[in-house]
């Protein structure tokens, strides 16, 4: 059973919005009854259908790493935090719609996670400060979710999603809008659940299946090599 | 007609002290979150700007700035405010945000406040009881008795804070408390904190993969939940959810070590770093400090040791102490009463601006540690009222350190309190406070090269 494969996703976020409880809903598909502060980091584990319903399908093991505390922490718990940064291959960022701060804290919360792996292909932006840029070559694939969709009175929303829509673009990434205590908004089918399924597909793929965007298309065998030199590579 | 600008000076600067109030809100307390509710921030803000105006009329009070009957007025004006702010507003919406953020009492928010307001009223009454702290010639709704109240909360408060402060100074500034951290150490904890997160996942791997395999077949785990439930849990159990319930146990117990792993590693980076600031000019600066205050804290210990054993309360302020020992001792003459006003001012604005930017250093710290975007409102108001308390209990502890002829604007308004009893109050808490303290730091101490060391 732990012999199947396995990728590696951050959910990252400011304190309070809701990640664990998003983490319970996509593993274990039930509302998590008592939230309460994460110290470090919780894992939960997703079993995952690659290319669901083709003749390529095969299961994957998605480790959902919630990485608790605030963008703002004292240096000390910033570098503590560092060590769970490595070998990731996804990044979903979490915001709650009721709270402007935490959604512009995401580009702060992506530079901590991504300036990791930026060391190694380019020079860093030395200001530390958001640079677009930088995301447009973004390897890593991002995806964000707002959380307490419910909270938002209807007169609001329109205003909401049309920020967040602009949010999502930054990262060039997918976005959902969700309520964690609510598990219709992630029913089988729904285009939510369609998008995240389409998110873990991407992650696994540019995982397992590509080894960058050099690579020499249509190598039959590239799948082979690609896993184990993709292994060396980062870990 | 002098009255009328010496009021508008005063009003002045009652606003300017509420912009800077609003400005602290929104740009160090508030960082990270959103104002919602500006009542919080117009409540936190006023609070801060009468406090400040009651520092502002002492000041001018030993400058002899203003008219002494407008000065007088201004006093009374503002204390009245004051007490309605801290016994009326801020308790009465602490209580309409703790009801608020209850999702089932939310229809009946205001009758629950106003409960809860009165039994905050009751107990602050009950507190006057025990304490010797007024002669019994006043009626029942007089300023005295309230601002005797407040008095001992804020004394309380403030001789704590300063216990703890006192020692904790010299333990933060100097490097000869600092254990010794190597860079082997931290990745040595490192590697454990990431192999249990190994385990922790390999075991939620399981669990995730038998769920699905029970999902596949029809069957559905069920948690005990409700006294029936573990009742039924207890007869009949489904072999499937049973090594889940017993998975779950040790996955729990993992991921309360990862937590500690997580906080050991945390606070051995912090400690890495202070040993690297330690070693820079600025360190070296604040180590030498440490060495003083430690001196001063041991001091001031003694002092409040003697204090109570000997039951002496100070009948003369510092400034005129000194004043009396340069001219009888040391001969020199010079003009008295132009010196104590000077010598006074300065240290009464000194003991005054580290006290409120102290205060307001504790308090975001403290914010910054324990809020969370819903409870935000309620802790800020919480802070309001502390600061509120504490700035009202200085001044009646201020009274101490300034001569007899400046003493006696606070002794005609805050009426007849026992001033005595507070000080005597205050070394009580204070000795309490700093013992405790003492004895918490080396409890910590020792316990934590202990921990680290341990395989």
């Amino acid at each position: 059973m732990a012999s199947l494969d396995r990728v590696k996703v951050l959910v990252l976020g400011d304190s309070g919005v809701g990640k664990s409880s998003l983490v319970h809903l996509l593993c274990q598909n039930q509302v998590l009854g008592n939230p309460s502060w994460t110290v470090g980091c919780s894992v939960d584990v997703r079993v995952h259908d690659y290319k669901e319903g083709t003749p390529e399908e095969k299961t994957y093991y998605i480790e959902l790493w919630d990485v608790g505390g605030s963008v703002g922490s004292a240096s000390s718990v910033k570098s503590t935090r560092a060590v769970f940064y490595n070998s990731v291959n996804g990044i979903i960022l979490v915001h709650d719609l009721t709270n402007k701060k935490s959604s512009q804290n995401l580009y702060r919360w992506s530079m901590e996670a991504l300036n990791r792996d930026l060391v190694l292909t380019r020079v860093l932006v030395t200001n530390g400060d958001y640079d677009r840029e930088q995301f447009a070559d973004n390897q890593m694939p991002l995806l964000v979710i707002g959380t307490k969709l419910d909270q938002i009175h209807e007169t609001k929303r329109h205003e909401v999603l049309t920020r967040t829509a602009f949010l999502a673009e930054d990262f060039n990434a997918e976005e959902i809008n969700l309520d964690c205590t609510n598990p219709r908004y992630l029913a089988a089918g729904s285009s939510n659940a369609v998008k995240i399924s389409r998110f873990f597909d991407k992650v696994i793929e540019k995982r397992y299946f590509l080894r960058d965007s050099n690579q020499i298309p249509g190598f039959p065998d590239r799948k082979r090599f690609g896993g184990t030199l993709k292994s060396l590579h980062y870990d | 007609m002098s009255f009328l600008i010496d009021s508008s000076i005063v009003i002045t600067s009652q606003i300017l002290f509420f912009g800077f109030g609003w400005l602290f809100f929104m740009r160090q307390l508030f960082k990270d979150y959103e104002v919602r509710q500006y009542a919080v921030q117009v409540i936190f803000s006023v609070t801060f700007a009468f406090s400040c105006t009651m520092f502002e009329l002492i000041i001018f009070e030993i400058l002899g700035v203003l008219n002494s009957s407008s000065r007088y007025f201004h006093w009374k004006m503002n204390l009245c405010v004051i007490l309605l702010i801290l016994i009326f507003m801020v308790p009465f919406y602490i209580g309409y945000f703790v009801v608020s953020n209850i999702r089932l009492l939310h229809k009946q928010r205001l009758p629950i406040s106003c409960l809860l307001w009165l039994t905050f009223m009751y107990f602050f009454w009950k507190l006057g009881d025990p304490f010797p702290i007024l002669s019994p010639k006043h009626g029942i709704l007089s300023i005295e008795q309230l601002i005797s109240r407040v008095g001992v909360i804020g004394v309380t408060l403030m001789a704590l804070l300063s216990g703890f402060g006192a020692v904790n100074c010299p333990y933060t500034y100097m490097s000869y408390f600092l254990r010794n951290v190597t860079d082997t150490d931290i990745l040595a904890l490192e590697r454990r904190l990431l192999q249990t997160m190994d385990v922790i996942i390999s075991k939620k791997k399981r669990m995730a993969m038998a769920r699905r395999t029970m999902f596949q077949r029809g069957e559905v785990h069920n948690k005990p939940s409700g006294f029936w439930g573990i009742l039924k849990s207890v007869t009949t159990s489904a072999p499937g959810s049973e090594n889940l319930t017993l998975i779950q146990q040790e996955v729990d117990a993992l991921e309360e070590l990862s937590r500690q792993l997580f906080l050991e590693t945390a606070d051995l980076y912090a400690t890495k770093e202070r040993i690297e600031y330690s070693k820079t000019f600025k360190g070296k600066y604040f180590n030498f400090l440490g060495y003083f205050f430690s001196i001063y804290c041991v001091w001031k210990i003694f002092m409040a040791t003697i204090n109570i054993v000997f039951d002496r309360v100070g009948k003369t302020d510092p400034v005129t102490r000194g004043i009396e020992i340069t001219v009888n001792y040391l001969g020199i003459q010079f003009d008295v009463k132009f010196w104590s006003q000077h010598i006074s001012f300065i240290l009464v604005g000194i003991i005054i601006v580290t006290s409120i930017r102290g205060l307001l250093i504790t308090l975001t710290k403290f914010f910054y540690a324990i809020s969370s975007s819903k409870s935000s409102n309620v802790i800020v108001l919480l802070l309001a009222q502390i600061m509120g308390m504490y700035f009202v209990s200085s001044v009646l502890l201020i009274r101490m350190s300034m001569p007899l002829e400046y003493r006696t604007i606070i002794t005609e308004v805050l009426g007849e309190l026992q001033f005595n009893f507070y000080h005597r109050w205050f070394d009580v808490i204070f000795l309490v406070s700093a013992l405790s303290s003492i004895l918490f730091l080396y409890l910590a101490h020792k316990q934590a090269p202990e921990k680290h060391m341990a395989p």
